[in-house]
């Protein structure tokens, strides 16, 4: 197959950034969308230029380091997957690709395709944590989860923190997000004591980290490749709510 | 060098309790006086530097990227190995420890096991504490499974994605200690060398990969928790950006690497598809617990699986080792899956594939049974492959996951460098010649849990502290050769990318120091090696500049250093004239095809020292005393 790029440049947090043109030549079906991109990469670096920056690493779908808007949508066509995850067979010979970094207040460009995403570190670090000190804990099935219990935690858990969530949402919110780390620990008994501080705080921390708001488009369970529910969104506006009173 | 593993006396079950409490303590009051490093933020990293900051000291917490939770730990898919018995299958601590020396083939440290095994029981309990979803039953209790190598099921787990539940937990727990100040996180750091003042382990300097500045800091200790070196292969089921730099560099400053050699392949991973091809992609051994594996009984049958009957199928694992069948240890599957191959009854295009098939399972538990166990990971196959595991049998392949070898430690986890301690995969203490599934999890957390904590208080007590500038000259020594070295590698503007070079030197580590290793083959890659490295030094093409992101500049400094460490692998390959474990020399098996071991001559651990850039590295043996198990042909028959 034989493609157009039209990719986001950008040297530096302080630069304007542009579209610039690429053809990637000679891609097969089976290249997953990282690895056409590394092609590119490889010609624009033999023709001395600086090379595509992104952020990859597991290319399996689970590390949440990669991510791009692909014509539009965040992670590209395709449900349930993150960038990495994206096979060229999705796309047909001659397609013209357009390639853009998450874009939200919260998450500045640091080059290119790659953004910073520790808005999302800070709000996990305000209270995203049961108070487990390491040693003198009961044994683990001293803690009884039923299954269904155990299931809709992990469901939540399965967040990989890439921030399609806040890419796809016309506001960037950053609900879904949160609402998966509170929704976790507040159906968990472990997770009971702190209940009330721990989504005050992370709540306060994702508006300090100028996050926008939601308006219940739906946008980030569409394109979230873990399929998180925005039934969790709900949990964390009931959880926000009881802790005022 | 006189290599002390330190083992303390005693009866082995009584060992660790004895060491505890004969280690030295540091008052809580004086505890944030020490300042200590943690390099990587894996479950090895993470669990240490939280860990520790609970305790009091004063923690700095550095990762390449730019949150803990992008660790590679992240992508481990099966479980965790714990002996809690909760299954009542007849485990126990000893089960595991014994399970864990014969998998290893014989050639791990009796009492470093016997503490793993001994403490694995807590990580689960303090897992569930942190609020890890672990499978459970419709009463509430934990799940368990079986894996490799081991009769009993004691793997915990959370679906197929359990290394990433686990991290995110140790991650929590520093955030905890990042919230309260005790810990601080320098994202987006990478290590590049180690310094050494007066002997000791005193600081890093690392390179900030968003400003490129190269940066000094100093500590009263360094802990690695880096990872382990399966990249030297180019294509691996390591992350990207997984590197053995950190490990390689203290390694030059005077560490020694245990067992180079010692790297395990994976078997069942997805077929390579052509040469694009980036990295591959594992499916968790736990797959083998109902997924059966198969080639066609005549060779180059190129029916669709479905056309081929039941009777002319070669389920060649459940024939030639009926008591464990499909669940035999990970060396032992991949070294049958490429035999199977190599002798010409390999499947799909390029033949270099077997089936995995779910057909029986589905038909036993149903479809929705399968999906509940598996679900994940047979997505994630028919992403890759756009074929559907619930229709047509997988195809798999052996791949390049782990490596057992590492820097040499001691008991106390410490290497030759004293003030240098070393977790989880970057070191080369617990697995032997072969890791058994879900027990890297179970080693990460471990060491930084339960081990390190001590053992770094006991030597912080047991030791004076001069204090040392980030602007002192061992430093500014190690920031003026880092800064050389890249200003070397950006001035040489040759012809090849660094990718490119990856990629041949990684095919010469995989045809000649992978699988199936000769003397005939090793001395060629000996010979293969240094050529290409030199052709790097000359030809390799590196464009912008050191002071901003750089990612080619980053990927060049880790090339250059697996170019040095798979010449050391290969040498230690040839050195080790037996084979065990995932160290197959074709010279040496029995008449079976199995790893045949020679103890009278090789029960040691090879620890390499480096003796400079001209320099032969120089062979330290530790002897290897098994006192309670005796070593024997493994035997999963």
């Amino acid at each position: 197959m034989k493609l157009t790029l039209k990719v986001w440049r950008q040297k530096d947090a302080n630069d304007e950034g542009r579209f610039v043109e690429y053809t990637a030549k000679d891609i097969s079906p089976d290249m997953s969308f990282l690895e056409m991109l590394d092609i590119v990469n490889i010609d624009l670096v033999k023709k001395g230029e600086t090379p595509i920056v992104f952020d990859h690493d597991c290319r399996e779908g689970i590390c949440g380091s990669c991510g791009m808007m692909i014509n539009g949508r965040a992670h590209g066509p395709g449900r349930g997957i993150a960038t990495c995850q994206l096979h060229m067979r999705s796309f047909s010979d001659g397609d013209e690709i357009m390639i853009e970094p998450w874009r939200a207040a919260a998450f500045p460009v640091l080059k290119d395709l790659m953004v910073d995403r520790t808005a999302f570190d800070r709000i996990m670090r305000s209270g995203g944590y049961t108070s487990a000190k390491t040693g003198g804990i009961p044994d683990g099935n001293a803690i009884l989860v039923p299954k269904p219990v155990a299931d809709e935690a992990f469901d939540a858990a399965a967040c990989i923190g890439c921030g399609a969530c806040v890419a796809a949402c016309p506001n960037s919110s950053a609900m879904l997000f949160v609402a998966a780390k509170v929704s976790q620990l507040a159906v968990l008994p472990q997770g009971q004591a702190e209940r009330e501080t721990r989504v005050t705080r992370m709540v306060a921390q994702m508006d300090e980290e100028k996050f926008g708001s939601c308006s219940n488009t739906y946008a980030c369970e569409a394109e979230c490749p873990k399929g998180i529910s925005v039934t969790h969104i709900a949990r964390l506006n009931r959880e926000f709510i009881a802790a005022q009173f | 060098m006189t290599l002390n593993s330190k083992i303390p006396d005693g009866p082995l079950e009584k060992k660790w309790s004895t060491h505890k409490f004969n280690m030295k303590l540091v008052n809580p009051a004086n505890r944030r006086k020490y300042k200590i490093i943690v390099v990587g933020t894996g479950l090895a990293g993470s669990s240490v530097a939280a860990t520790l900051g609970e305790l009091g000291y004063n923690v700095h917490a550095f990762s390449y990227h730019e949150s803990p939770r992008r660790a590679h730990s992240i992508a481990a898919q099966g479980g965790i190995n714990a002996p809690k018995n909760y299954s009542n299958d007849g485990d126990s601590v000893y089960r595991l420890f014994y399970d864990t020396i014969k998998g290893g083939d014989y050639r791990a440290r009796e009492a470093n096991v016997y503490r793993l095994a001994e403490v694995s029981g807590s990580i689960i309990d303090q897992c569930v504490a942190q609020g890890v979803p672990f499978a459970r039953d419709y009463a509430g209790y934990l799940d368990n499974r079986s894996f490799g190598g081991a009769q009993v099921a004691r793997t915990f787990y959370a679906r197929g994605q359990t290394g990433q539940q686990l991290l995110l937990g140790a991650y929590s727990a520093l955030n905890r200690q990042l919230d309260n100040g005790n810990v601080k996180f320098y994202e987006r750091r990478e290590m590049l060398d180690l310094v050494v003042v007066d002997g000791k382990a005193r600081g890093i300097v690392a390179r900030n990969l968003v400003t490129g500045k190269i940066e000094s800091y100093s500590a009263d200790a360094v802990v690695l928790a880096t990872g382990g070196y399966g990249n030297v292969f180019f294509l691996s089921t390591n992350a990207k950006a997984s590197n053995a730099t950190a490990a390689w560099r203290a390694h030059k400053k005077g560490a020694l690497f245990g067992n180079p050699c010692f790297t395990q392949i994976h078997p069942t991973c997805i077929p390579v598809t052509g040469d694009h091809q980036s990295k591959l992609t594992l499916m968790s051994e736990s797959l083998r617990n109902d997924g059966r594996v198969w080639v066609p009984k005549k060779k180059g049958d190129d029916r669709k699986p479905k056309d081929i009957p039941e009777n002319e199928r070669d389920y060649y694992l459940e024939r030639l080792y009926p008591s464990f069948g499909n669940l035999v240890p990970r060396d032992v599957a991949s070294r049958r899956a490429k035999e199977m191959c190599d002798n010409g009854y390999g499947v799909g295009a390029s033949k270099m594939a077997v089936y995995l098939d779910f057909a029986d399972a589905i038909k036993r538990l149903g479809k929705d049974a399968v999906f509940q166990k598996y679900g994940n990971l047979l997505d994630m196959y028919k992403q890759i492959t756009g074929e559907d595991p619930y229709q047509v049998p997988m195809r798999i392949y052996p791949a390049v996951h782990y490596t057992m070898g590492g820097l040499w430690v001691d008991y106390n986890l410490m290497s030759t460098v004293p003030g240098l301690f070393v977790l989880g995969e970057a070191n080369f203490s617990d697995h032997g010649a072969n890791r058994l599934g879900a027990s890297a999890l179970m080693q990460g957390l471990a060491d930084g849990y339960f081990i390190a904590p001590y053992t770094i208080s006991d030597y912080l007590a047991s030791n004076k502290f001069a204090p040392v500038k980030e602007d002192a000259a061992p430093f500014k020594d190690a920031e003026n050769a880092v800064t050389a070295s890249i200003n070397t590698l950006l001035s040489i503007d040759g012809t090849t990318t660094v990718d490119e070079f990856h990629r041949e030197f990684g095919k010469v580590m995989w045809d000649y120091v992978g699988m199936g290793r000769t003397k005939a083959g090793l001395q060629k890659a000996l010979k293969l090696i240094p050529e290409i490295r030199e052709r790097f030094w000359k030809q390799v093409k590196i464009t912008g500049n050191a002071h901003d992101i750089n990612t080619e500049l980053e990927k060049a400094q880790r090339v250059a250093d697996f170019m040095e460490l798979g010449e050391l692998m290969a040498i230690d390959a040839l050195h080790r004239e037996e084979s065990c474990g995932g160290h197959f020399r074709e010279e040496y098996q029995t008449e079976e095809g199995e790893a045949k071991r020679n103890d009278r001559k090789f029960a040691y651990v090879a620890a390499w020292e480096y003796t400079g850039k001209s320099g032969k590295p120089k062979l330290n043996k530790e002897e290897l005393k098994f006192e309670e198990v005796h070593p024997s042909q493994r035997s999963y028959k």
